[in-house]
């Protein structure tokens, strides 16, 4: 019986194996002169995409006017439990605001859900990823860590309100 | 020469072959590291001192300040002895590699090698065939199955892979007609490098030298995806670094060895015809001797970050099916040439 041909038998050249090697070392070599990917951290910052979800945050208008109306919804939503709100009334066009706002980032796994049921655009995934604390308590963040101007959020919004 | 002066001068040498070892050591890790990252288009290590030059002091003080676990199981002396023995035979084998041409320093007549030994050859085959029991013995007294098939591993490819060396080495021993370094060195002058005259041994040769090295792509001794570590799995602290020192100290030695068996050792082709001052010409030679072993030790890490391992049994069919008749016909070859320059 013919011995059977494999799928891709070696020619003898390529079993010699030192060309072969030449060739991978060739490779290699030239490799060593192409510019490296790494991104040198602490001094080199990751700029994220539009599309990124990073730590939430409430927007603040430029009048210094906070958009979120404590309705809850995120709350709700949200599927880890991380979000807590707890609504007042003012006297202000939007009558009702959040007296505490508070998310725990122990708890936040970053889905999104709170940005994408907000009525209000108030809740927004900033771009923001350096998210270290010490404790516990560092880690529930109130509102006055969450309010962010709304310039600073600009690429999200408008990301959010094309492909919401 | 009375005793005492050459008590002194020889250590001397020993104080400098060692220091020199113990830097370059230190700095191949740290080259190896360079390298690897260059090849992956990563940046290496950069962050202690600058460009990362004290990376390997740092890697040293973690080392040293880690604690020392011994398994229960294991068999303590000799789980102790392994490392010792690696790196003495390590360093020892250094000792008959001249580094340059001898030299004139206040009336004596120095040679720039450690011991001017007769059966300098024999002298280092002997040491490097020692060295597998230090990785047999690591492996066996450790207790732990993954550490005894390194060990057993490496004794099976080291062992196999001495034999073409031998026979690689016995094709330069008749040019040479001497077992002495710097008579082989001396063979040597001009063009007349081993490595133009019998490619063959030459090629088997280096081939074997990365086997008994451990080195990539015969590091099966101490393959990370099946055996952990292998014979070093059960080794912590400075025991560890005792092993890793020695298998480095192992690459200078080989490439140090092909230099001086098949490169000409420290001689540059026909630098006497420059008609330079004399001490210009021996540090010339001595910086060319450095030259050529850095160029392979480059070459070692190199292979390294570039080969896949082979699988054992291939491992075996080169070694005996290969590398042995190759070297046979090399022998052959250069006893050929021999009978016809003569």
């Amino acid at each position: 019986m013919a011995k059977k041909k494999r799928m891709k038998d070696l020619t003898l050249l390529e079993r010699i194996y030192l060309p072969e090697i030449a060739k991978g070392m060739a490779l290699t070599f030239q490799n060593m002169f192409r510019p490296s990917f790494t991104m040198e951290y602490p001094e080199v910052k990751f700029e994220p995409p539009a599309s990124y979800r990073g730590r939430p945050v409430l927007a603040l208008e430029e009048n210094g006017e906070e958009r979120c109306v404590a309705c809850g919804l995120c709350s709700r939503v949200c599927p880890a439990l991380a979000i807590e709100v707890q609504a007042a009334e003012t006297e202000r066009e939007k009558e009702r605001y959040p007296e505490k706002f508070e998310i725990n980032m122990l708890r936040c796994i970053f889905c999104g859900f709170c940005e994408e049921v907000c009525p209000e655009e108030a809740i927004i995934m900033s771009k923001d990823y350096e998210l270290a604390f010490s404790n516990r308590e560092d880690a529930v963040y109130g509102k006055d860590k969450l309010l962010t101007p709304v310039s600073v959020l600009k690429d999200r919004i408008e990301f959010l309100r094309q492909y919401k | 020469m009375g005793i005492l002066e050459i008590v002194i001068i020889t250590m001397v040498k020993i104080l400098i072959i060692v220091t020199i070892m113990l830097l370059t050591v230190s700095y191949l890790v740290y080259f190896e590291r360079k390298i690897s990252a260059w090849t992956q288009n990563r940046v290496g290590p950069n962050r202690v001192g600058y460009a990362g030059l004290l990376q390997p002091f740092a890697d040293v003080f973690k080392l040293l300040l880690k604690e020392d676990i011994v398994p229960d199981v294991a068999n303590k002396p000799i789980h102790t002895l392994a490392p010792i023995l690696a790196l003495i035979i390590a360093f020892g084998t250094y000792a008959v590699i001249p580094i340059g041409p001898s030299i004139n320093l206040f009336g004596h007549e120095i040679a720039m090698v450690v011991a001017d030994v007769n059966i300098g050859i024999l002298y280092v085959l002997a040491l490097t065939s020692i060295g597998v029991y230090a990785i047999t013995f690591s492996g066996w007294s450790s207790g732990s199955k993954y550490s005894l098939l390194g060990g057993v591993r490496s004794s099976a490819q080291m062992i196999s892979y001495e034999i073409s060396m031998g026979f690689s080495i016995a094709g330069v021993l008749l040019f040479a007609e001497s077992l002495r370094p710097l008579d082989i060195v001396a063979s040597q002058s001009g063009f007349m490098w081993n490595a133009l005259i019998q490619p063959i041994g030459f090629v088997t040769f280096v081939v074997s030298a990365f086997a008994e090295t451990n080195r990539l792509p015969f590091d099966l001794p101490e393959a990370e995806p099946e055996l952990v570590g292998g014979y070093h799995t059960e080794y912590s602290s400075m025991k560890f670094a005792a092993f890793f020192l020695a298998e480095y100290a192992n690459m200078i030695i080989a490439s140090a060895l092909i230099v001086t068996l098949y490169l000409g050792g420290w001689q540059i082709p026909y630098i006497e015809t420059l008609g330079l001052a004399s001490w210009l010409t021996i540090s010339l030679q001595v910086a060319g001797f450095f030259v050529k072993m850095g160029a392979l030790l480059f070459f070692f890490i190199w292979v390294r970050w570039s080969l896949p391992r082979f699988r054992y049994d291939q491992l075996m069919n080169i070694g005996w099916k290969v590398m042995f008749p190759l070297s046979l016909i090399n022998l052959i070859w250069a006893a050929i040439l021999v009978m016809l320059l003569n």
